[in-house]
């Protein structure tokens, strides 16, 4: 499968002889990802940083420049599940043209889910030393466990919920919204209106979900401390083999027939619909699963940052999503991540050296390259090159 | 007065007349005889007290009212260095702030125990109290004289009740007369004949008050032995059925209330969801920074205010215009450097402008600080009106249910009235054709998008005197704002009007229930929900034209 | 069963539908803000036959192409493909499964994708996600591709994308991917808008050699490429059939004259 910025010409090679061989040549395609150029170079660099992070943190000396510190393990980590979830949002908007403003709400449920289990995690070595209630529950006078809590001092439950839970909202919700044929902005919107409702909902400490200060103070994963160097560097590797396997599903996704009929759908939906092709059921499968991505990117999310609360439910950081896949270039998976990467990176610096500036950075990057730069980064490259 | 009346003299002569008899004659004359009098207090046993409080009534003075009530007060004191009887404005003050009882004016300080209090006893205070009221009573002012009435009833005796009847007579005031009868009958309640009692059931039964209510079903109380408070089982019955009758009309006040909450909710909504209306109805352009421009309207508020800090209550009107210039002008750079580029592709623009309202944010934050600004109210917007005792209407959600109504009118006018309403609706309707017929659409777009974004600023006016004035102003606002426009219907005024009040009375009825926050999130669900069963929302656009490929 | 059999066009009173037509639509009426755009329409199409719609703009050509795919639902009437199939029950996909097949009045091919994954996508089969995620293209089917390639003349760009194609090959690349679907029942709504006259010409031949193995229903304007091609012409008006016959006699009806020139 092509992505759209490849130009048409350079799979239309052999077709000086079309009389000769067309009734023997099947044409052959399928998931090996032969045009996907960019991707492989991802992936590369995705499996070299993995083996490169535990030595640089473990086994090069802290006095080292090349040590990669704890403070630089929880950036990458944190950038990778960005880019996860970038992903998702890419695999629905760049190819299906179906734009979620809410996938934050996927992204924290997921996070929630295991912050659920890492608060269980803790037992009693809570301040208030409850072996059962959490902190939290303790202080707001709970005096059992609400039943949505059952279950999740196992750690399979939490992972089932970490996948469930945002299936199962993107599933209802997708179900309701496809199948009356809501699309465009009207869907944007009323994805917005979906994970506002869900932030103003975690904000209540009746939730049961710690209120506005959410879940913190973690001790440890599966009896490993989160606060050693150790398991950081564990808990980055899983997440860059789940961005990797992301990768390969995402792309084994828009390259097979499937994929062709998803991007027939972004571009002519009536016509796909007249083909035959059940529209709402294919749309629903891709979001589906793109809120999966985006849960279990938030569910790895939690540990290493350290902290869940109700405002990774905000509006606008769904938003800022948008802006990381346009930035890097809708419709090709290696330009969500790249742009994933890029942005939040220019985000830390800016955030830091010049705290004034980065609304106004992040405000004219949003302008600049919706109107200027429609393809984004990946676009700009693949330009270039076709001029040489 | 009398040189303005030149040669009018048999005018001057009733006048004099009337002068006779005004306070102000008698103050010169009694002056000192009121001194001396109140001076007798000093040493008179309680009984001469009555007697002395009765010659002062008499006087006329003007400040008897307020002695007596000063004294009733137990803030009747006399100087012990020179017995001179003093007001005190507090009596748990130490030192004790002395008032003149000739003029009523502040006359310095004394430590409490220089000073001796003039006592009083439950004989005299009775007497007092009548005696207050009567003054009371009097007053020209209804208000006044229904204070009274209400302060008398609270505890009402044999005197007091007389003085009420006496009153009645000469009352023609109707609420006072209402005012006076429920009293009486409040205290007919008490009275040895059924028959009476039954009467005053009757009467108290068109009440509304929560305390005749409360009243009124003591007497069906049960003793533990089983008997009734009241012995009477006809007015018991009757009692019973006033009760019903009190709390009916209670709740139908209440709920008269509640609409009304709604609505001025709703006002609210319908005022930040109309300018998007004009912007994403008319032109399909999804402006995300439409909260950031109700932000803008609020800041010019607040700037207004500092340039002319005398003229609080003059500030809103020059803030109106001055916020629709505002943010008319930001909308009008918007639509011309950025929106133009964009026009046919909504997802498109809906990202652009988010990147606008973080630069406005960022903006305002630079220039204001992130710290909410406060915005004075002008004393004309606050306070209440009260309509009875079960109802009564806030000034503010008042004038901007009104507001709203002015402002959408005024749309409505602009759109189907004027040239500009009219080369708007024809280039949303169909763009070629208006521009072959000569409208320049160009100025058009902008012009429209700078009317959708100056009722966004006039809307961020009103949002100033409601809520805290800050950079997250916006944001707060903007999903409700598309919600009441997708839920109305995109493209139809009347349906945001409507679905701006609906969505705020359903909250408001929620709210007692559920909670601020949750009435919020059922709103939002059933929004979500109702626009998967009507995706075109409540007032759709019909026909072929919307039918999109 | 109660009306005469025999009779084809417009035989209003029968409503049950009748023996061995391919589309029965009956008293179909669909209405926007008040405005008719079908009244009362009765039309019947044979097994193979070709049909040819004509009338002025707003006579409820497209309405009526909306109903039979589903896209419409009429205020009243009915409409049944064949015998057995209920077209008002069924939903747009099942009504394609079904064997009807659209071609847009403005060419909608995919633009993102090449000549023949367009073709690919309209090959008749699998439909639901997880069949598509994992389907291969059959030697089988590679074939059919290539012999659809042949009849549509675009067997040299099928590995163009559809953006880059001429009109008249968008045109052609849709009948194409009707054909895939091997529809009973083509309806093609204006075809030649636009083509050079030796595309029209190229058309009227692609569509006379489909006739007969297929049942055609086309909506069209231009009267020389429906001479062309029809043996029967219906004319629509204000939502119902005026006239009906050959060409000719269509040509000379008054009512007809009286819609298209305003005598």
């Amino acid at each position: 499968m092509s992505t759209v910025s490849e130009e048409p010409e350079a799979v239309n090679g052999d077709k000086q002889v079309p009389g000769l061989w067309r009734r023997s040549t099947l044409v052959v395609r399928g998931s090996s990802g032969r045009h996907d150029r960019g991707g492989k170079w991802f992936l590369r660099l995705l499996a070299a940083g993995t083996i490169a992070v535990p030595i640089l943190n473990q086994a090069v000396p802290a006095s080292s420049v090349f040590h990669l510190s704890a403070f630089g393990l929880t950036l990458i980590g944190k950038y990778l599940c960005y880019a996860m979830l970038a992903l998702a949002v890419d695999l629905i908007w760049g190819y299906c043209g179906i734009l979620s403003l809410g996938h934050a709400a996927f992204f924290s449920l997921g996070g929630y889910a295991m912050g659920m289990y890492l608060m269980r995690e803790i037992g009693p070595r809570g301040v208030y030393g409850d072996p059962v209630l959490p902190d939290f529950m303790v202080f707001l006078n709970y005096k059992k466990l609400p039943w949505f809590w059952y279950g999740f001092n196992h750690f399979p439950v939490a992972l089932l919920m970490m996948i469930l839970v945002p299936a199962l909202l993107a599933l209802v919700f997708g179900w309701f919204a496809f199948r009356s044929r809501v699309t465009g902005v009207y869907f944007s919107i009323i994805t917005q209106a979906l994970t506002y409702a869900l932030m103003l909902a975690f904000f209540r400490n009746d939730m049961g979900f710690g209120g506005n200060n959410g879940f913190t103070d973690f001790k440890d994963i599966l009896g490993f401390d989160l606060h050693s160097d150790g398991t950081h560097v564990v808990l980055l590797m899983i997440t860059a083999i789940a961005l990797g396997g992301s990768y390969l599903a995402c792309r084994a996704i828009v390259e097979s027939r499937a994929g062709r009929v998803v991007l027939a759908i972004r571009d002519a939906e009536s016509r796909t619909r007249f083909l035959g092709y059940p529209v709402e059921s294919f749309k629903l499968w891709l979001f589906v699963f793109s809120a999966i991505m985006a849960g279990v990117a938030g569910a790895l999310y939690v540990p290493q940052i350290g902290i869940i609360n109700p405002s990774e439910f905000a509006p606008i950081n769904s938003i800022e999503v948008v802006i990381w896949v346009a930035v890097g270039g809708r419709g090709t998976l290696y330009g969500a991540i790249l742009g994933a990467l890029a942005v939040n990176y220019a985000k830390t610096y800016l955030t830091g050296a010049f705290p004034e500036v980065w609304l106004y950075a992040l405000g004219a990057l949003f302008v600049l390259v919706t109107v200027f730069l429609p393809h984004g980064i990946v676009g700009v490259v693949s330009k270039r090159g076709k001029e040489k | 007065m009398k040189r303005a009346l030149p040669g009018g003299r048999w005018l001057i002569l009733p006048l004099l007349a009337l002068r006779a008899v005004t306070p102000v004659a008698a103050q010169s004359v009694d002056n000192s005889t009121f001194l001396a009098t109140l001076g007798e207090l000093r040493e008179a046993s309680y009984s001469d007290k009555e007697a002395i409080v009765e010659r002062l009534s008499k006087t006329g003075h003007p400040s008897v009212r307020a002695v007596l009530t000063a004294f009733l007060d137990d803030r009747l004191y006399f100087r012990n260095s020179d017995q001179q009887v003093f007001v005190v404005k507090s009596a748990d003050a130490d030192p004790l702030t002395l008032v003149d009882p000739l003029s009523l004016k502040e006359t310095g300080s004394a430590p409490a125990d220089g000073l001796t209090k003039i006592g009083t006893n439950n004989g005299l205070r009775s007497v007092l109290r009548s005696t207050v009221a009567r003054f009371a009573l009097s007053s020209p002012e209804v208000s006044v004289r229904l204070d009274a009435v209400r302060e008398m009833s609270k505890s009402l005796d044999d005197a007091t009740a007389a003085l009420l009847r006496q009153r009645l007579t000469a009352e023609t005031d109707s609420s006072v007369k209402n005012e006076i009868a429920t009293a009486l009958a409040l205290s007919a309640l008490d009275g040895a004949n059924p028959a009476d009692r039954l009467g005053a059931v009757q009467t108290l039964s068109h009440s509304l008050s929560q305390d005749v209510r409360n009243r009124l079903a003591l007497l069906l109380d049960k003793a533990p032995d089983g008997s009734f408070a009241e012995k009477d089982e006809n007015v018991r019955r009757a009692a019973t059925a006033a009760v019903g009758t009190i709390d009916g009309w209670r709740t139908f006040y209440s709920g008269i209330e509640t609409l009304f909450f709604g609505l001025s909710l709703g006002s609210v909504l319908v005022l930040v969801a109309i300018g998007l209306a004009v912007t994403f109805g008319v032109m399909g352009v999804i402006n995300m920074a439409h909260g950031e421009l109700m932000m803008l309207g609020a800041y010019t508020t607040y700037v207004v205010q500092l340039v002319m800090p005398n003229h609080i209550g003059m500030s809103i009107l020059v803030a109106i215009p001055a916020a629709f210039l505002v943010a008319g002008l930001t909308g009008v750079v918007m639509e011309r450097t950025i929106i133009r580029l964009l026009y046919g592709r909504p997802l498109e623009t809906l990202l652009a402008t988010f990147g606008v309202s973080l630069i406005l944010q960022q903006a305002v934050r630079s220039i204001f600080s992130a710290n909410n600004r406060s915005v004075i109210t002008p004393e004309w917007m606050s306070g209440s009106m009260r309509l009875n005792d079960a109802l009564s209407i806030t000034y503010n959600r008042l004038y901007i249910v009104v507001f709203t109504l002015i402002v959408f009118l005024l749309i409505l006018l602009v759109m189907k009235r004027t040239r500009i309403g009219l080369d708007i609706r024809a280039v949303s309707q169909n763009r070629t054709m208006a521009k072959a017929m000569g409208i320049r659409t160009e100025w058009v777009d902008a012009a429209t998008f700078g009317l959708g974004s100056g009722i966004a600023g006039v809307a961020g006016v009103a949002l100033s005197q409601l809520t805290n004035v800050g950079p997250n102003l916006g944001q707060s606002y903007i999903i409700d704002s598309f919600m009441v426009v997708v839920f109305g219907g995109v493209g139809n005024l009347w349906g945001s009007l409507i679905g701006g009040m609906s969505m705020g009375a359903v909250s408001e009825l929620l709210e007692p229930y559920a909670g601020a926050v949750l009435a919020k999130i059922f709103v939002l669900v059933g929004l979500i929900l109702f626009i998967q069963r009507r995706p075109r929302g409540l007032f759709p656009q019909t026909g072929r034209a919307v039918d999109d490929k | 069963m109660s009306g005469t059999p025999a009779v084809s066009g417009a035989a209003h009173g029968s409503h049950k539908p009748i023996r061995n037509k391919r589309l029965y639509l009956e008293d179909l009426t669909v209405s926007f803000d008040g405005f008719k755009a079908l009244n009362n329409l009765t039309l019947y199409v044979d097994p193979g036959e070709m049909l040819c719609i004509i009338g002025p703009n707003g006579a409820g050509k497209t309405t009526m192409m909306d109903v039979i795919t589903g896209k419409t639902k009429p205020d009243s009437g009915s409409a049944w493909f064949g015998d057995g199939v209920n077209l008002l029950e069924m939903s747009e996909p099942e009504i394609v499964a079904a064997g009807i097949g659209r071609k847009f009045q403005k060419p909608t091919v995919f633009e993102q994708l090449t000549v023949f994954e367009n073709l690919e996508l309209a090959l008749a089969g699998t439909r639901s996600f997880l069949k598509t995620m994992r389907a291969r293209i059959s030697p089988k089917q590679n074939e059919r591709i290539f012999d659809v390639l042949e009849i549509i003349g675009l067997t040299d760009q099928r590995d163009s994308y559809g953006r880059i194609l001429a009109h008249g090959q968008k045109q052609w690349l849709e009948i194409g991917m009707l054909l895939m679907q091997n529809p009973e029942l083509l309806l093609v709504d204006e075809p030649v808008a636009g083509m050079t006259p030796h595309e029209i010409e190229r058309t009227a031949q692609l569509l006379t050699s489909l006739a007969g193995e297929h049942s055609i229903v086309v909506v069209e304007h231009d009267m020389s490429f429906v001479r062309s091609i029809a043996r029967r012409v219906t004319v629509l008006h204000e939502g119902q059939v005026i006239a009906e016959g050959d060409m000719d006699k269509v040509q000379n009806d008054p009512r007809v004259i009286e819609v298209y020139l305003g005598v």
